[in-house]
This record gives C-alpha cells, structure tokens and sequence, in this order.
C-alpha cells in the first residue's frame, strides 16, 4: 500500500463542483495552505470546483488560503464557528451581499459534529446553545433534570488537512497546536487528503506517536517548509499574485 | 463619587479565588489578565479551546511560532507539562464538567445566570466561537464586567435582552463595583467597593440585591 501522491494538482483533481469540503486549521495554525491554493490553480485553469460548502472554524483571514477560495467565487456555502478574523473582509463583503451562505456552529458543537459523523453517529445530544438562537428549530430533551440539543452529525466529501509527519499508509502526526480539527476531519472526510511536511517510510513514525491512523487517510502529497497562514498575511500576501 | 475597580483589578480580584492546580480557561480579551495575578504559590494550569494545556506567557516578539497559538490567535509559549489534544476532545474537557473555572466576558448577566456575552443584535456578521459552550460544564463559571455599561445601564438585569449565550450558568459575577454571587435565582452580594452604600450600589444594578450574610469591602492592591 502506498497512499502517497506526486503532486498537490494531482491530489485535488477529483473534487468537483458543489462538493462538501473540511479545511483543517485553526485561523492559521494547521491551514494547509499549498492544498488550498492548488485546488484554486484548478478552477483558474477549469472553472471548477466551484459551489463548495467550506468546513472550517473560521471563514478566511486576509487574502491566502480559505479567504483566497472564497475571494475567487468557489464557495457557495461556509459553514463555521466564527467567521471573523485580523482581515475578514473577502467573507464579510460577500456575506453582507448575500453572496455567501453562512451556518453558524458554536465551537465544540462543530467540533463533536465532525467527530460523530468520522465516528457513525448520527445525532447527539448537548447542553450548549440551550435557550439560544442557535438552538432555534432543534429538538430539545430533558435528561437528568437538565435540558439538552439535538445535533446532526457533519460529514465531508473531501477532506483537507496538513500534517506533519506521513507515512505511505496515511499514519500522521501533527505540529503542537496545528492538530487542532485535523485528527476529527479525516475521519469525517469520504476521501481525505493530507499535505505532510514530511513523507517517512512505514516505521517511520513509532506506532505510539501516530495521531491520526491511516485508516482515515486516502491520499499524501509531501509539502516540505509549508507556507504559514500568519506570515502570508503579514507579508501582505494574495494568491494568486495581483499583477501590478 | 466612590472609585470603582479598574479591569486589572477586577481581574485580580478574581485571581484570588482560582485554587492552585485548577484548570482554568480565560476567555479571550479582558479575563485573559486573571492569568498574571495569580497568587504567589498557585498555579493554574490554563486551557485553550484549540487545543492546549499548560500554556504561558506570550512569546518575545519575533520568537512566535503560529502552529503554537491560543484561541484569540496570539502566539503562546508551553510551561512543562504542556499537552495537545485535538478539538473534540479539547470541547469535552469544556462540556464534560473537567474545568474548574471558566472565566468569560459579558454584555449582560440575569438573576437567574443567564448571560448574554456574543452578540449585540442582528447587524453584521455574526460569530460565536467557543462561548456557549465554555459556559457549560466548568465547575464555576464566573463573569468580569463592567459593572454598567458604557451610558450608565445596568449589566446586571432581571432578564438579558440580548442574545442569550447560555441559560442558567454564571456562578459569579465581578463587578468593577462588586462581587456577587448567582444563587437559585438570585444575586447575592458578597463585597462591594469600600465608601459605596448598598443603596447607590442597588441603584445602579438591575436587579434586586440580596444579602446572604456580612458584606465586605472588595480588598485590591493598586495594580
């Protein structure tokens, strides 16, 4: 078995227009830039994918990465926990004109989400969001003298993620806090698709230290010295290049 | 006039009650601060949503690394002992009942716990992150705010007229005027800043104040 892809174009080509998408990443810190901006070589050479529903914490900051795909008209849909950042202007533009949709999810209700639907469960139920808006149109239950919200489970056609280390079979470890939604995603993910800053051989990772097992990985593309969401935007980076 | 609290004193002030060996987690912005007045021989161990334990200090600046970073996004440092966890379980430490304390903002808190800390209303773009669900499961979950806002209106009210952020949670309430305390409905008062009446003090508060034994003056260090 080797799950191991050449080229980051060849790792994205098969994501088509109106699939559902999970980005890994917390604002900047685990956002797999170079998958991002891969998939928007495609649609300048193709026009597609377009229509993506977007599964990310956030909605894009500045003009590299989730901000850039959304800046160039691919995503109909994000759903996220908090859709501001440093620079949100590329989703809050769109948004207030009603050229995005939005699904507000509170944070750990996103998170256990993509984990049931990695998991087959279904449903579950939660304390938060409880006599909220966002609770609106939800069943409640009572259980134990408190009650609770039912939440649906979240699952993705594709998944996006970056990670450390990868083996040939897809086992990964991550980089400090940049594990964030990645571990969950792969396992919510159909197909998922990891950019490894480093490809190791099979043993090249102690089983002891694999955070997510390769059973929830389809394909690796090695992306050495990744680029960092962060340092783009202090650079004051668009993608793709805005030609002076 | 009696002076009220600055926000490091009221951060400081709840400081004093977070046990050493607590786990903590410091909502972004202004409760952040509890984190630097802890008391000499207490240590907290600190949790942030994206997935930490045992973070530090912010980093000099030039040293960050940003896959190393708290919820508000800053760069952080790791104290020993440090752990990394990925998201769901980073919310099951939150909604599981393993914190001791959290500490957040707030626009406006009820008698009955209610708080109202995300949004002001339909305009813009809304967020919430992690603050319904920090409000659910730490053993206490406690507010530092102003104690009227900005034009003088209470922030502690019968009933919340913003967006509710949770039902029922807040434990205790800073104040830059007070401490109270949130039981089966009600607001306690527990301290108050020396020279202020609990007459003025009701005055500027929502809702009723109730005494559950002797009121002492709030004792802050300048800070």
């Amino acid at each position: 078995m080797d799950k191991r892809i050449a080229t980051l174009a060849e790792a994205v080509a098969d994501i088509p227009d109106g699939a559902t998408v999970m980005i890994g990443g917390f604002g900047g810190s685990g956002a797999p830039i170079e998958l991002i901006h891969a998939l928007i070589d495609r649609f300048l050479a193709t026009g597609s994918p377009k229509d993506l529903t977007v599964i990310n914490n956030n909605a894009g900051n500045g003009h590299v990465g989730i901000a850039a795909l959304i800046e160039q008209g691919m995503v109909r849909k994000m759903v996220c926990s908090f859709p501001r950042s440093a620079d949100p202007r590329v989703f809050t533009d769109k948004y207030l004109a009603g050229q995005i949709e939005l699904e507000l999810v509170p944070q750990g209700t996103l998170a256990e989400r993509i984990r049931a639907g990695g998991a087959g469960i279904p449903a579950f139920f939660t304390p938060t969001s409880f006599g909220t808006d966002l609770a609106k149109g939800k069943p409640v239950q009572e259980f134990e003298g408190r009650s609770y919200v039912m939440e649906r489970w979240l699952k993705a056609d594709f998944t996006l993620i970056k990670a450390e280390l990868g083996d040939h079979y897809g086992n990964l470890t991550y980089r400090m806090a940049a594990r964030n939604f990645s571990p969950i995603m792969a396992m919510a993910g159909a197909k998922t698709i990891v950019q490894v800053t480093r490809a190791v051989e099979p043993g090249g990772i102690e089983p002891e230290n694999v955070i997510t097992p390769g059973i929830f990985v389809d394909a690796i593309v090695e992306v050495p010295a990744p680029a960092q969401e962060e340092a783009l935007n202090r650079a004051d980076t668009h993608y793709p290049e805005v030609q002076a | 006039m009696t002076a009220k609290l600055s926000n490091a004193q009221i951060a400081w002030r709840a400081a004093q009650d977070i046990a050493d060996g607590a786990y903590v987690n410091l909502g972004i912005g202004f409760p952040e601060m509890v984190a630097k007045f802890q008391p000499p021989g207490r240590q907290a161990v600190f949790h942030t949503e994206n997935g930490v334990l045992g973070f530090g200090e912010a980093p000099a600046p030039g040293t960050e690394d940003w896959d190393l970073i708290n919820a508000g996004k800053k760069a952080i440092t790791l104290k020993p002992g440090a752990a990394f966890f990925h998201h769901a379980d980073s919310f099951a430490m939150v909604r599981g009942g393993h914190l001791d304390v959290a500490i957040l903002g707030a626009y406006q808190v009820a008698e009955t716990g209610d708080l109202a800390n995300w949004s002001t209303g339909p305009k813009g773009v809304p967020a919430v992150g992690g603050a319904m669900d920090l409000v659910h499961g730490a053993k206490r979950v406690a507010v530092l705010t102003d104690h009227v806002t900005k034009d003088g209106k209470p922030k502690l009210v019968e009933k919340c007229t913003l967006p509710l952020t949770g039902v029922g949670c807040v434990t205790r309430v800073y104040t830059s005027l007070a401490v109270v305390d949130i039981e089966d409905g009600h607001f306690v008062l527990r301290e108050k800043v020396a020279g202020l009446s609990f007459d003025d003090l009701q005055a500027v508060t929502g809702a009723k104040l109730h005494l559950g034994g002797p009121v002492a003056d709030i004792d802050v260090p300048e800070v």
